[in-house]
């Protein structure tokens, strides 16, 4: 082959690795979960959110993933971690817990932090601690690290009847219900994260859904 | 250069009718430099000093601030030789200046005994002397705040140290305090004027301890116990980040803490105690490695289920085996 046919093949080469590299880095930066905005309430007023946690999103490029979802303000489930509160407002939350639960590698997240009275419920009974020892552990955790905000999500019975396989799920299926409040700060962008490392399958379980935006972690973005 | 530090004139110059005296210009530089040198390095410790990171909340602070002193001290003289001797050349010796013998430079300064044993000298008592500045300080400081493993060689002399555990988990770090109940928070109170002695360690991949204003910085490895030192002198707040690239979430990885007076902090740690107990006795007693999942959480679901206390467990030997003799 002449010198001008080997250079056109290794150029030729050259650009397809290119492309591809392009390509999947574009691919894995670009999808962001959309931001759910709660912020349309009257100015003041308290926010209610209602979030649940499945064991299997069953959708998407990772259907057998963990996930989060959230109901946005119009009563529809969105697959998204990033939402948008208003400053200095009361939220109160709803988390409907489908997962089972585990023992927490660190019990110091089996305890409420950082919500109003520093209580939460766990399907209607008040608590301020929840032994992950004991019955069916904890499920997952909402934790957002800068503001001291935990609360443990207690796991479903792994011997459940009526599972739920896949998002979103009703409140037919067996589940949790975690009820809490917490006052947002001023304006900023919070991450919160779950603190079980539910990733199962990847490095001390902290991989896969536990590091991809949209699944176990999100952010809050507070604003004035 | 000659060796008293003037150009050599060429040949031709030397032995002609027309070459002229030379002023000394290393005498010249060296003048000008050290006017320059003493002004700077005073200006410098004077208004630049007193500012200079890490502050002086605490003693290894101080003492890093200091070091970073020294060290800005001696480089700054370094800098303003070289740009003194940059400038006086391009004045000096530029090209349109005529008449002037170049200075001795390239294969002619090869057999100079003058700037040979100068250089030689000078950079030579600059390393060694900062070697051991470097490693005086290291040892009068206790380490400096830095970690020094599970057995440090360095230890404060102080009657009264406060032990507190630092323990880094994707992505957070958590505090026990092992002389008030073992009791954790996601808070990071200290006293001032009181010897802190901090046990680094992780539930999960490495990270690293670094809280700014004190001057402490630790790698928290898994099962591992850093200690490091540092003495509190003054109340304020302080930054808490990891500094190991240690998963997704590493850039939220923070968290601030106080240094606040002895009174405030036996309030704080007291009601602490009580407000955690529920919660202090379902946390594994403390220990100087972290493994809280020992409490009983079933097999094959961590993979560091082993009882942190049972060392015989951990080397995979059986526990309460006697060792045979021998």
């Amino acid at each position: 082959m002449s010198f001008g046919g080997r250079l056109s093949v290794v150029l030729g080469l050259l650009i397809v690795v290119i492309g591809f590299a392009v390509w999947g880095v574009v691919g894995f930066l670009l999808p962001q979960p959309a931001t759910v905005n709660f912020t349309a309430a009257a100015p003041g007023a308290p926010i209610d959110m209602t979030v649940q946690t499945v064991p299997a999103i069953g959708f998407g490029f990772q259907p057998v993933w963990v996930s989060y979802l959230v109901k946005n303000q119009q009563g529809q489930w969105i697959h998204s971690t990033i939402w948008q509160l208003p400053a200095h407002t009361r939220i109160n939350v709803t988390i409907d817990q489908y997962d089972s639960g585990s023992p927490l590698r660190n019990q110091n997240w089996g305890r409420v932090q950082g919500t109003l009275g520093g209580q939460a419920t766990y399907n209607g009974k008040e608590f301020s601690t929840y032994n992950s020892y004991s019955d069916n552990g904890v499920g997952h955790t909402f934790t957002v690290p800068a503001l001291n905000l935990n609360v443990p999500l207690v796991g479903v019975s792994g011997n459940a009847t009526n599972p739920c396989g896949g998002a979103p799920c009703t409140t037919n299926f067996d589940h949790n219900a975690m009820k809490f409040s917490f006052v947002t700060p001023g304006a900023g962008s919070y991450s919160w994260q779950c603190f079980v490392p539910c990733g199962g399958g990847y490095l001390f379980g902290n991989g896969g859904p536990m590091a991809t935006l949209g699944y176990m972690g999100g952010f809050l973005k507070v604003v004035a | 250069m000659s060796a008293d530090g003037g150009p050599v004139a060429s040949p031709e110059e030397g032995t002609g009718a027309s070459a002229t005296k030379q002023p000394r210009h290393i005498w010249r530089i060296a003048a000008i430099w050290l006017i320059l040198a003493v002004i700077g390095d005073v200006l410098f410790y004077t208004l630049v000093g007193p500012h200079v990171p890490p502050g002086t909340m605490t003693e290894s602070a101080d003492d890093n601030q200091f070091d970073f002193n020294v060290l800005f001290i001696i480089a700054l003289p370094v800098l303003i030789g070289v740009w003194t001797y940059m400038a006086y050349s391009l004045i000096t010796w530029r090209a349109s200046r005529k008449g002037v013998p170049d200075p001795v430079g390239g294969p002619e300064a090869r057999t100079n005994l003058g700037v040979q044993v100068g250089w030689i000298v000078t950079t030579t008592i600059i390393v060694l002397g900062l070697f051991t500045f470097g490693t005086v300080r290291l040892i009068t400081g206790n380490g400096s705040g830095g970690g020094q493993g599970p057995n440090p060689i360095w230890s404060p002399t102080s009657a009264h140290i406060l032990p507190v555990q630092v323990i880094g988990q994707q992505w957070k770090f958590t505090y026990r305090y092992p002389t008030f109940g073992g009791f954790e928070t996601s808070q990071l109170i200290l006293p001032v004027d009181t010897t802190i002695e901090f046990h680094v360690t992780s539930l999960d991949v490495i990270h690293s301890f670094w809280a700014y204003q004190l001057s402490v910085k630790a790698d928290a490895n898994p099962q591992q116990d850093n200690v490091a030192f540092t003495e509190t002198k003054e109340t304020g707040n302080v930054t808490v980040r990891c500094n190991e690239l240690c998963g997704i979430w590493h850039g939220a990885m923070f968290n601030y803490g106080k240094v606040v007076s002895k009174d405030a902090f036996e309030s704080w740690a007291t009601n602490t105690e009580q407000l955690t107990a529920a919660n202090t006795k379902l946390l594994p007693p403390y220990a100087l490695t972290y493994v809280p999942d020992a409490n009983g959480a079933p097999g094959l679901y961590y993979p560091d289920n082993v009882d942190p206390y049972s060392n015989s467990e951990l080397y995979g030997a059986t526990p309460g085996k006697p060792t045979p003799a021998g």
